[in-house]
């Protein structure tokens, strides 16, 4: 017998008591959580407060302002190379590439060392949850692979408010496609492992910059 | 102190040696307290935690009562992502499984994602005896692997350790498994975070193969989903060829909604955090994340989903690979990959019993099957905070190993035994427990069960177990027992306090505790207490 039959076989056994006609509909799940209704200023406002609880910087533009935003944010750091997913709007990154960043595009020939070279990297996101502070990509456009906002040590992350803004899990889920490799970020890396104190930067970017574009 | 769990003494005495060592009562007490603050404080900002958590309850349940059906559910849905199922009976045949995927990879180092599964199947010494070095990843379980020492906390294995231990473990050891601690490191948290992060980060962009566990897979759509901090579990989810995941059984829930429950419940029950840093999900073997746009960023997910719908059916791209495998990946094989594939190529999900069918068989116990492995239980638990997590001689301590590991390994050894009297039944644990396991409830039917006998589930088949009475197995219970007692300090008022208002306990709480209360019946009071018990068996009436 396989240990699929033999494990299958134990459960069915070890499930005696289930009435043989009982189906899982009819064990009854109450509860769970219903969407709040807050006003999208208002959970746009959560959102960034959560954000910058655990350590993300947090900055609000237009538009407009962004490209220059962006640069100056590179410039802060002495950033020299920013990784550039397909799919971003060309407008982010134009004024960081006028002042002398290089942009490099995000080539899935680049093998981990490569990436690991790279100073910064910018993207969009799929969806942000204002209860928990949470950016999530799911590697659609202007997001790219999970490795790049992970391997260079400093991500700046553009939510457009309030069409990607949400404000809980649950609702983000609705947005989300289970297919699609997801990473759901809240600040950035953290451990908790040494006395339990928080410490932010371990392996993840140790800078996370979240943009909220806004009108 | 080995890494392996055999031989351990009964919990009693490997308890009393714990609470004897200063520094170790002092790291824990510290610890805990510290969180219990914090997590009281995450769970206050949701106003309706009361009904989350009895929604976790129900749909744990419901998979449970169901579990069959929904393993097959996920086997079907992750192999149509591209993923491969396979099946252990126990622990055995999940490191054989394991051992022989890795060898076909050619490897000799695999890296590892923080796992409670593997370190129960034992499955580092396993490779380790294939001639496969296994490198955790997690810092904590660096400490813990780096100091040749055991787990001694669900969430924070090296709990036990303070920073200048830490320290003195990463000075001495670092260099033995790859780049060493820098000179001259001090003992503050940051500069033992970087010295981890530079250790690892070599390792991580050479790795070849990874094994993670998971804290959830959904039914439904075939999804994994690994919860972390560091940053390590993706680093291993994502860089590698090669991704094993051993899942025990109980882990499946059934759809996507019913992440929302979760992921709302286990991070503020365990880190107390809203959100732990980084979550990822992946279904299969992801093909889907290549991006073709070079228009605009769509304005919403449902855009970006068409329009990754749309390239998915536009192209079918084979992962071929051509080369070998020396080192680092090459321009080369990274490019022959680059299909549009984010993540692995290859993805095996190990499916574990180990004796988690013979938990489910006993209708009390089987509850035992719904935790989350949070370990807000073990935050609270007076027991625990003095014996530390080394007594309970397994990966999993405090009030819920009390309860699991005699579940999974049944009650035949000394230690195991012992391990349902390892509380007071002071109600802490099911007070804070986020998937309303009642922790006492198990324990005392544990209890009878030892001193009693009867008839239990083991290896899938009925077994009769005789009464303890007279056996070394009632000898550790009986010690298990009087060491609660002898440490008035640990017990006393926890007990006195706690038992006292589950005496008074109302059948449904007052004010926020309603909601609750009126989806769920409150526990009923153990049907003896631990005095009465004592009182019963010894015939000497009370301890004190
Ligand atoms: S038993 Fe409950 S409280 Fe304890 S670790 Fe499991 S889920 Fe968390």
């Amino acid at each position: 017998m396989s240990d699929r039959d033999t494990v299958l076989g134990r459960v069915r056994r070890a499930l005696a008591d289930v009435p043989r006609e009982e189906r899982p509909e009819d064990v009854p799940v109450t509860g769970g959580r219903p969407d709040g209704a807050r006003a999208p200023d208002a959970a746009a406002d959560l959102l960034a407060r959560n954000l910058a609880d655990y350590r993300a910087l947090v900055h609000r533009v237009s538009p407009a302002r962004l490209p220059v935003l962006v640069a100056g944010l590179l410039a802060a750091r002495g950033a020299r190379t920013l990784l550039v997913p397909e799919g971003l709007p060309e407008r982010w990154p134009a004024a960081a590439a006028a002042a002398g960043v290089r942009l490099c595009p995000d080539d899935p020939r680049a093998t981990p060392v490569e990436l690991d070279a790279v100073d910064s990297v910018l993207t969009g996101c799929a969806v942000a949850v204002a209860e928990t502070g949470t950016v999530v990509l799911d590697g659609g456009p202007g997001q790219g692979r999970r490795r790049i906002t992970l391997v260079p040590d400093h991500h700046i992350c553009v939510v457009r408010v309030p069409g990607q803004v949400v404000d809980s899990v649950p609702s983000a889920l609705e947005r989300l496609d289970p297919t699609r490799p997801l990473t759901w970020i809240s600040g950035p890396s953290a451990t908790s492992d040494i006395e339990l104190d928080r410490v932010e930067g371990v392996h993840g970017p140790r800078t996370l910059e979240v943009v909220l574009l806004e009108g | 102190m080995s890494g392996t769990y055999l031989g351990m003494p009964s919990f009693p005495r490997a308890a009393a040696a714990a609470t004897r060592d200063g520094t170790l009562r002092g790291n824990l007490r510290h610890a805990t307290h510290t969180i219990r603050d914090k997590r009281a404080r995450a769970v206050a900002e949701l106003a309706d935690w009361p009904r989350l958590r009895a929604a976790a309850a129900a749909i744990k349940e419901r998979t449970l009562r169901h579990l069959d059906h929904y393993l097959v559910q996920t086997e079907a849905a992750v192999t149509a992502a591209g993923g491969t199922v396979h099946w252990a009976a126990d622990a055995a045949e999940a490191n054989r499984i394991v051992t022989r995927l890795v060898r076909a990879t050619g490897e000799t180092e695999v890296l590892k994602v923080k796992s409670m599964t593997t370190q129960e199947i034992g499955l580092n010494e396993a490779l380790g005896r294939a001639g496969i070095t296994a490198c955790e990843t997690d810092l904590a379980e660096l400490i813990v692997q780096l100091g040749e020492d055991r787990p001694s906390h669900i969430l924070v294995p090296a709990i036990h350790r303070n920073r200048a231990e830490i320290r003195d473990i990463f000075r001495a050891r670092m260099a033995d498994w790859g780049r060493p601690a820098p000179d001259g490191l001090g003992d503050n948290p940051t500069e033992l975070a970087e010295a981890a992060r530079l250790h690892l980060r070599e390792k991580f962009l050479r790795a070849k193969v990874a094994i993670s566990g998971a804290n959830f897979m959904v039914a439904e759509t075939g999804t994994l989903v690994v919860v972390e901090s560091e940053g390590n579990g993706r680093m291993c989810l994502t860089l590698p060829e090669t991704l094993i995941s051993v899942v025990g059984i109980e882990k499946v829930v059934p759809t996507w909604r019913d992440l929302g429950v979760f992921l709302q419940l286990l991070p503020r029950s365990s880190t107390a955090e809203r959100m732990n840093p980084y979550t990822s999900m992946w279904t299969g073997t992801a093909e889907t994340a290549e991006t073709a746009e070079t228009a605009e960023t769509a304005e919403t997910a449902a855009e970006a989903r068409a329009a990754a719908e749309a390239r998915a059916a536009a192209e079918a791209r084979p992962g071929a690979r051509a080369g070998t495998r020396t080192g680092t990946e090459t321009r080369a094989e990274a490019g022959a990959r680059a299909g549009g594939a984010d993540g692995p190529r290859a993805f095996h999900l190990v499916l574990l019993d180990n004796g988690r069918t013979d938990t489910l068989a006993d209708t009390v116990g089987r509850q035992a099957l719904r935790c989350i492995r949070c370990s807000a239980c073990l935050n609270v638990c007076p027991v625990y905070e003095r014996a530390g997590g080394h007594a309970y001689g397994s990966p999993y301590p405090g009030p819920i190993g009390a309860i699991l590991t005699p579940q999974l390994r049944g009650t035949e050894s000394e230690l195991d035994a012992s391990l349902p009297f390892a509380s007071s039944l002071c109600g802490a644990c099911y007070e804070v427990c986020p998937v309303a396991i009642d922790i006492p409830e198990v324990l005392v039917h544990l209890r009878e069960r030892v001193a009693e006998g009867g008839i239990v589930t083991r290896g899938g088949k009925k077994a009769v177990i005789r009464p303890a009475r007279g056996h070394a197995a009632e000898r550790a219970a009986m010690r298990a027992a009087r060491w609660t007692l002898d440490h008035p300090a640990a017990l006393r008022t926890a007990q006195r306090i706690a038992s006292r208002t589950r005496r008074l306990h109302p059948r449904r709480l007052p004010g926020p505790g309603r909601a609750w209360t009126g989806t769920r019946a409150l526990p009923e009071v153990p049907p003896e207490s631990f005095r009465d018990w004592w009182a019963r068996t010894r015939g000497q009436g009370s301890p004190e």
